[in-house]
């Protein structure tokens, strides 16, 4: 068995910069192309650059609107830039605005991810150890229940616990959000499956022979060779807390609680309110201020979670 | 505030003979446990709590009153519910094997070893997955503007007037389309990671079998990821049942063609937070969610019979 740290990623091929030169492989004249090298196929890169397009144009027209106006946004073509560059405008204003709530919304969500995510990939990572390490009464069932509740819409589930928090005085308050955000079944899907893979029994018996307890088997051993699948539950668990919007919709009345999803939402909505003013233009920077830590994220660690991935697909 | 208690219970065992993984015992509990507690109090709870909300009945005479099953009768009987539940399976009908055939369509490329640049590929059509539904609506719903969005570029640029995308008519594909966008590369990805594993020597068993590229992909790769698509199909149902973030964030801008009742989850929040009717509200949330299961398990029980 191959050890998944060493899967998907490891075979990888040129970094990005890479599109733009020609016909990397010159060396290959008149090899018989394997299975493991076929031959580089131009149809086949203009077709899946369709989809590329499709991806990427909706990004660049944030990041070309972001630097225009409130009447440079109306006045000029999307793709394109306006004639005033005003995206540095733009920044200070976002940050500015109505006394600087964008910075507290900003706060606020990073809060609610470092508390939620963390939490939530702390509480995954132990129990898919538990679920991949250990046989225990109950196993079986905790894992067909937890698989079950998957299928309950999270939306759903908002209103009944609404209610339960409100009567527990949790509601408006940041726990609110907190709380319900510390449970991932994918995470522990994940980590159950990534956990079976990653941590050979014999490592753990022998440190057990050793003398070592079970937590500190679970630190010492376990943990390092759970890193790349950490990092994957991590990032997902993160995406997940940083986007999320139906949550604090229902829980949070007071604005200054509020995550970025919520108070871009209350910008844009402005407009459309009596005596509101319009502020688009801080709605596009505000909007491309809030995806670009997840996206640099996303891009810093991608050699991590795509191994964690990979491994977590072994098991289908 | 994570209590991490525990391992304590584990703790006073003697020096462990030389065990096998199959010895039973309470110390995985340990690991597990702090994971079901809070599990109990955000999913169990909640659940149970919806349950006893949904056989009650609050009236503006004579308070709360055990009313048994008459608000699942009344679910049953009511036209804005099915409406809704009408809308999210057409759109589930017709967006998720699209998402998911384009999902499938690029993770197959990206694995045959064909493309120029797949490393930038990948993680480029994967990006809107890391973009909020929220910022993901409000920056659609700018383009599809006729005024100054791209539709409205479009139309001045060619002299045409494209149909407006947030009209009634339309507005359903529309938000299909926001839903393609921000998954398409989340699923290709799943479809990727599994193409990733299948062992290279199938392939060259194949090849030397003089299998073309169609043959390997309908008789090695398909069955290999199955897995995958099943739990990627049941997660895009789900999703299309769930649908709430983006007709509500579209609202403001398509007043005439989304209503507060356009998808059940819509209903269920207007109908707690708008209309105070919170044990109606719960019954529908529990029929919602009953349907969805079943939807995904009937899907489970296929994808996995199938060829097995």
């Amino acid at each position: 068995m191959t050890s998944p740290v060493a899967t998907a990623s490891d075979r990888s091929a040129p970094p990005p910069s890479d599109t733009s030169r020609p016909a990397p492989r010159l060396r290959t004249p008149r090899r018989r192309h394997s299975a493991d090298r076929p031959r580089r196929s131009v149809l086949l890169t203009v077709l899946t650059s369709l989809v590329l397009l499709y991806s990427l144009v909706p990004l660049v027209w944030l990041a070309v609107s972001a630097t225009k106006t409130q009447e440079g946004l109306s006045r000029s073509a999307g793709l394109w830039f306006d004639g005033d560059f005003a995206l540095w405008d733009n920044i200070t204003e976002t940050f500015t605005y109505d006394d600087g709530v964008f910075t507290r919304w900003l706060l606020n969500t990073l809060l609610y991810v470092g508390l939620g995510a963390g939490g939530a990939t702390f509480l995954a990572v132990l129990g898919g150890y538990a679920l991949a390490k250990f046989d225990f009464p109950g196993r079986r069932s905790v894992f067909a229940v937890v698989i079950g509740a998957v299928a309950v819409p999270g939306t759903a589930l908002a209103v009944p616990t609404f209610l339960m928090f409100s009567k527990m005085g949790l509601t408006n308050t940041p726990w609110a959000v907190i709380i319900p955000s510390l449970i991932s079944p994918f995470g522990l899907y994940l980590m159950w499956v990534f956990a079976t893979e990653a941590i050979p029994t014999e490592l753990m018996e022998a440190a057990r022979i050793d003398g070592a307890g079970e937590l500190r088997t679970f630190f010492r051993v376990a943990l390092p060779l759970l890193a790349p699948g950490i990092v994957t539950v991590l990032l997902f668990t993160m995406v997940a807390t940083w986007n999320n919007y139906f949550l604090p919709l229902v829980m949070l009345k007071d604005p200054d609680w509020y995550p970025l999803t919520l108070g871009l939402n209350s910008w844009n909505q402005q407009a459309a309110t009596a005596g509101g003013e319009a502020v688009f233009n801080l709605v596009v920077t505000g909007s491309l201020i809030t995806i670009l830590p997840l996206i640099a994220a996303f891009l810093l660690l991608q050699k991590y979670w795509q191994s964690g991935l990979a491994a977590g697909s072994v098991k289908e | 505030m994570t209590t991490l208690q525990p391992p304590a219970a584990a703790e006073p065992r003697p020096a462990p003979p030389p065990v096998r993984r199959d010895r039973r015992s309470w110390t995985g509990w340990g690991f597990l446990g702090p994971f079901v507690a809070v599990f109990a109090l955000v999913f169990l709870a909640p659940i149970a709590y919806s349950v006893y909300l949904s056989l009650f009945r609050e009236q503006l005479i004579g308070g709360t009153t055990f009313v048994g099953l008459d608000n699942y009768a009344e679910a049953l009987k009511d036209d804005r519910f099915w409406a809704s539940l009408g809308r999210v399976s057409l759109f589930l009908a017709v967006q998720v094997p699209i998402m998911l055939g384009i999902a499938l369509l690029v993770a197959l490329a990206l694995d045959s070893g064909r493309l120029y640049g797949r490393d930038f590929f990948r993680i480029s059509i994967f990006l809107p997955y890391a973009v909020p539904a929220v910022v993901a609506t409000l920056m659609w719903g700018f383009m599809y503007g006729t005024r100054f969005g791209l539709v409205g570029d479009i139309n001045g640029a060619l002299g045409v007037s494209l149909p407006d995308p947030l009209s009634p008519d339309l507005v359903l594909a529309s938000i299909g389309n926001i839903v393609t966008w921000e998954f398409v590369g989340y699923n290709m990805l799943i479809f990727y990671s599994a193409l990733r594993v299948v062992p290279h020597s199938l392939y060259e068993a194949a090849q030397i079998d003089g299998a073309g590229q169609i043959r390997v992909i309908t008789a090695i790769k398909l069955p290999a990821i199955r897995g995958a698509l099943v739990i990627a199909t049941i997660f895009s149902i789900i999703g299309s049942f769930q649908l709430f973030n983006e007709p509500s964030i579209l609202q403001p801008l398509a007043r005439n063609a989304i209503t507060t009742d356009y998808t059940p989850n819509y209903y269920t929040y207007a109908l707690s937070f708008n209309g105070q009717q919170h044990n109606y509200s719960a019954t529908v949330a529990i029929v919602m969610g009953l349907i969805t299961m079943v939807v995904a398990y009937a899907v489970q029980l296929r994808g996995m019979r199938k060829g097995v």
